[in-house]
């Protein structure tokens, strides 16, 4: 179907079982062009891994996908719905699950607490006024299944403020779990991570894999090239490449933005040391 | 969970005490001292109906007092125009308070920190200068209730034990319901909302709706309050809602500790006690110093004490009274 394909090439994809398609994404603020023109497809059950420089524009790019920025231009269709002027309440309850790259929790709530309200957040409306809720076993059980899914089970009755980096980037995750979503979009779930709990995320990410579809913005390019579908390159919010991992690792343009990063990220600490 | 630890033992104490003023008014005849606890008894229901949504919900009110003046107004007007009955008089005064909470949150929650601070004051402001405008109702002066909410055989509120035990009653009434409004899944979605409003939406909930309910049940409380409040002075003026009253009202809420739903009643407790204990204190001090009419003057001061002891508090207390006594915070 040509006709179709020039119109919007995402609705061809559409057939063939694309659960998250963004269509000529922008995003201005002032004069920075954040998101430029960015367009992708992601198929049911792939882990779409996005890559680039700082300041590339992964987070906006997450941030318009969830919900709390609204795009200048362009379209994101979820599950074939039209999602782009939905707020991120609605986008949260169609299955579409965020995390935070800077730890966004409830601090003064205990972990199971926290992870209870992503499940209340998902069953039904809130509008009880009587009920005890921390008893009720309907919240709490799947939130301390989803405790023990990310390794925090023990931690379950612990302050989150008392929690360390790790546990609450895996408690991150774990409110994204309980929310029941069809889509993960993760943004940079492993920043901050120690060796070991980082092999801990890569090998949960894994396991969910399977289960569900993943958009990945991660720093760790051991960690994307071990576990993306395909990966998507961003520079100055303009989509440069994308591709499967080994056609990413072959890609030039790919190569000379990383190094050019590099050069400047060399030439910034030899500044530093002179100055 | 032990049930006798110094926090349930300080409640249960102050239970008791406003249980037993009545009974001690009586042997004594002192009912100045019942007036005083049944004005610190409405004004605890205000100052428990403000923690509701900033100690929980993190909503920090600075026009809390517009609903007692709306409340008390509301019993005025109908009694001026002859209207007596409680059983209308009464869901008028909460009606008009649910009204006007809706329309003040509906506007200020789209606002955050000092902007929705600021536009609940604007708007108690407001109702402060329209009340100083009613003319048929007293305008600057206020006016007198003749008559007080008549509730047919049920009870005669003239009766100041039977009108005081009524403020008590409505007191634990309103706390038991705070406690299982903030124990249930609407008040986790508030609580949470005071946590951390993005992560909230991010996992789906709609907070504004949430927070707003929450504004107009306040709202709705502290109404009952201010209809209690008129009935108890036999009198209503717009001072009532002028912004110090507001004021006053977070400091009793600051000063118990937000965290529980219990401190408010402490804090309007101590802040009402304090306000007429200080003065006879200082000057009963100053007296051997000063002689008789320094003292009295020097008296007059007495919110210079005042002042620092609620600063210790903020400083040296964040959980305010209960928390000081319970080591616990919130729940």
């Amino acid at each position: 179907m040509p006709a179709a394909a020039s119109r919007g090439w995402w609705r061809v994809y559409a057939v063939a079982d694309v659960l998250l398609a963004v269509e000529g994404l922008s995003k201005r603020f002032g004069g920075v062009v954040a998101s430029d023109g960015i367009s992708f497809a992601i198929p049911q059950g792939e882990l779409h891994a996005i890559i680039g420089p700082n300041g590339a524009g992964k987070t906006t790019l997450i941030t318009q996908l969830a919900g709390e920025l609204t795009p200048d231009l362009g379209e994101i269709r979820f599950g074939g719905r039209d999602v782009t002027a939905l707020p991120t309440d609605r986008r949260s309850r169609l299955g579409l699950a965020r995390s935070f790259q800077i730890t966004s929790l409830f601090l003064d709530f205990t972990a199971l607490d926290n992870v209870a309200l992503a499940v209340q957040a998902h069953a039904g409306h809130s509008f009880h006024f009587w009920r005890a809720a921390r008893k009720e076993q309907a919240l709490r059980e799947p939130a301390r299944a989803a405790l023990a899914r990310v390794g925090l089970a023990a931690r379950a009755d612990t302050l989150v403020s008392r929690l360390s980096h790790g546990e609450h980037r895996q408690l991150e995750l774990a409110m994204a779990l309980a929310t029941g979503p069809r889509m993960l979009l993760l943004d940079e779930p492993m920043a901050g991570m120690g060796p070991d709990e980082s092999a801990r995320m890569v090998a949960l990410l894994r396991e969910l894999k399977g289960e569900l579809t993943i958009l990945l913005i991660e720093h760790d390019m051991e960690a994307v090239f071990a576990l993306a579908d395909k990966i998507t390159v961003l520079v100055y919010g303009r989509i440069i490449a994308s591709g499967t991992p080994a056609e990413i690792r072959a890609n030039a343009d790919v190569r000379q933005a990383y190094l050019g990063e590099q050069e400047q990220g060399a030439g910034k600490a030899s500044e530093a040391a002179h100055g | 969970m032990t049930l006798l630890t110094p926090r349930n033992a300080l409640v249960a104490g102050v239970l008791a005490l406003l249980a037993l003023v009545p009974v001690y008014a009586t042997l004594t005849g002192n009912f100045f001292l019942l007036s005083l606890f049944t004005r610190i008894v409405i004004l605890a229901i205000a100052a428990v109906s403000l923690n509701l949504i900033m100690g929980f919900g993190g909503m920090v009110s600075f026009g809390h007092a517009a609903y007692l003046g709306i409340g008390g107004y509301a019993i005025g007007i109908l009694a001026k125009e002859g209207i007596n009955s409680g059983f209308l008089q009464w869901p008028f005064a909460l009606a008009a308070s649910a009204l006007f909470a809706l329309i003040v949150g509906a506007l200020s929650l789209r606002t955050r920190g000092v902007y929705f601070i600021m536009i609940t004051l604007a708007f108690a402001q407001m109702v402060y200068y329209v009340a100083i405008g009613l003319d048929r109702y007293g305008g600057d002066d206020g006016m007198t209730i003749y008559k007080r909410s008549q509730f047919g055989d049920w009870i005669n509120l003239s009766n100041k034990t039977a009108f005081y035990y009524l403020c008590l009653a409505l007191l634990l009434v309103t706390i038991y319901l705070v406690w299982r409004i903030v124990n249930s899944r609407f008040g986790l979605v508030i609580q949470g909302a005071r946590s951390n409003d993005r992560r909230m939406r991010a996992i789906g909930f709609a907070t504004y709706r949430y927070k707003l309910t929450c504004f107009v049940i306040a709202g709705v409380l502290c109404g009952l309050a201010g209809a209690l409040l008129a009935n108890h002075t036999d009198f209503i003026n717009p001072s009532i809602m002028h912004w110090t009253r507001s004021g006053d009202l977070i400091v009793m809420a600051v000063l118990g500790g937000m965290g529980t739903v219990f401190g408010p009643v402490l804090g309007a407790l101590s802040l009402i006690a304090l306000e007429e204990a200080l003065p006879a204190l200082i000057r009963a001090v100053t007296l051997p110093f000063l002689g008789g009419d320094s003292a009295a003057r020097v008296a007059e001061y007495w919110q210079l004490a005042l002042g620092p002891l609620f600063l210790l508090v903020v400083l040296y207390a964040r959980g305010g009274i209960e928390g000081l006594v319970a080591g616990v915070r919130r729940g």
